[in-house]
């Protein structure tokens, strides 16, 4: 047997966005385990439930992510309007979708941006960012905010965006679509890059589902499960379909990622195109009383909120289970056996977020 | 890869040269919070609704103030207030070397 070292892979490294520390346990320059510990900037954002009132609360779980804010904080909307059995209005369920679907694609752009850099691409990564930056312009003029949007809120959404401004967001996108389809043809076409990516990290469509992948990473692997189709917000009337691929690298999972860059601008459209007029939010009176699971698709796969209610203002428990929290275990998977090299991108394919995880 | 290697030639840079350039903000910015005071009838609605406890109002001394360093721009007190005398500016609250909170008062 050869020797076996241990190599500390984190918390701080330049390819980690943020800090998971991996025991990396090598034989020679392959991977043989690696053993993850998080927790190191846990914040206690489930316990200040108890502190901030249920409609105080959104600004909380807003900031529970950086990138995919504002799904959170929709997620937790439609908990607490589910307990209440609040309806809210069309017009407010159609801009939530438009939101979510903004920050998935500034979510994969970023994404695409970082993974980039961490296979030493580094001009891609910034002409990623320069597109995602476009994107937050749109952002930041329909909602106030570049990254924490604050326009959700119990009972529907804070700000309308009129036809003129829904006009601008279709012509911006026209541009920006073809911007992505550039970028993203570097990643799909280019042989270097394909280089680095077939074949490293696979992952079978078994092992994704037994170990509880979600998201991007998960249909990479060929399991079609996207949570936009339970139908919450206004998807149920909006047609699309699930992308997988089937190979399970991590070829796979950008492709799988650049081809939902597409789908997002596919449903922003459709959204655009029938949403109705109408109020924006329903008046909030009473307080909740019961307890709801909510699940809905981040740009990393499945978020789960657990919420209950006793009759008061402030919520008993919430629980936040974070899509990156169930990656971690498939992503484990994938570090064995591979080579120490090919570590950062692996952990860049499941799109970490270690911010949301430990809460 | 071509195109886009003779684009970035020939583009001008996609960032701003801060503070050299100016910095656009938009419309719906959420920026500093202001306050008209005169119009304030102290209340005390916004305390009770800000998230961060940045505002506190005292009706005996009847002054108004806001610590900017806690404040995260949300703009709860704008919706709240039943005066329309707060409001969010487009434009973020200067930098400072010392951290001191900004106090109103009532005339």
């Amino acid at each position: 047997m050869t020797k076996r070292t241990i190599i500390p892979f984190g918390p701080q490294h330049p390819v980690l966005p943020e800090p998971i520390h991996l025991d990396l346990v090598m034989e020679d320059e392959k991977v043989v385990q690696a053993i993850p510990s998080i927790g190191f900037i846990h914040r206690g954002l489930e316990k200040l439930v108890e502190k901030k009132d249920f409609v105080e609360y959104v600004y909380v779980a807003e900031r529970i992510c950086g990138i995919c804010s504002f799904i959170h904080g929709m997620t937790y909307c439609l908990a607490v309007e589910e307990i209440m059995k609040l309806e809210v209005p069309e017009r407010a369920s159609y801009l939530r979708v438009i939101w979510s679907e903004m920050s998935r694609i500034h979510s994969h752009l970023l994404w695409l941006g970082l993974f980039a850099d961490s296979f030493g691409f580094e001009s891609l990564f910034m002409h990623s960012w320069r597109v995602r930056e476009g994107i937050l312009d749109i952002i930041e003029e329909t909602t106030g905010g570049r990254v924490i949007f604050g326009s959700c809120k119990v009972g529907g959404v804070r700000k309308d965006i009129d036809k003129a401004g829904l006009e601008i967001i279709l012509k911006k996108l026209e541009k920006y679509e073809k911007e992505i389809k550039e970028i993203t043809d570097v990643f799909i076409n280019d042989s270097t890059v394909k280089h680095r990516l077939i074949g490293v990290g696979i992952l079978t469509k078994e092992e994704a589902y037994a170990l509880g992948a979600v998201g991007p990473t998960l249909r990479g692997s060929g399991v079609s499960q996207d949570m936009r189709k339970l139908g919450y917000a206004a998807y149920k009337n909006i047609n699309f379909e699930p992308i997988t691929e089937t190979s399970g690298d991590s070829y796979a999972r950008c492709v799988v990622r650049i081809k939902e860059l597409f789908q997002s601008i596919d449903i922003i459209r459709q959204a655009i195109a029938k949403i109705p007029e109408g109020p924006l939010e329903v008046k909030v009176t009473g307080t909740p009383n019961g307890e709801y699971f909510a699940r809905t698709e981040q740009p990393r796969g499945e978020v789960v909120y657990y919420a209950k209610a006793n009759g008061t203002k402030f919520l008993q428990r919430l629980r936040v289970r974070t899509p990156t929290f169930a990656n971690v275990g498939p992503l484990v998977k994938v570090l064995q056996g591979c080579e120490l090299a090919d570590v950062p991108v692996l952990v860049l394919t499941i799109d970490p977020c270690i911010s949301c995880t430990e809460r | 890869m071509t195109k886009t290697i003779l684009k970035s030639l020939c583009m001008k840079p996609a960032t701003v040269k801060y503070p050299f350039g100016p910095r656009e903000y938009h419309k719906r910015t959420r920026g500093k919070v202001f306050i008209d005071v005169d119009q304030c009838i102290l209340c005390s609605l916004c305390q009770r609704k800000c998230p961060t406890g940045a505002i506190v109002v005292n009706r005996n001394d009847k002054t108004w103030e806001i610590d900017p360093y806690r404040c995260i721009s949300c703009g709860a007190c704008v919706e709240a207030c039943p005066k329309k005398c707060l409001r969010l500016d487009n434009k973020y609250s200067k930098t400072s070397t010392k951290k001191e909170k900004e106090l109103f008062r009532h005339a």
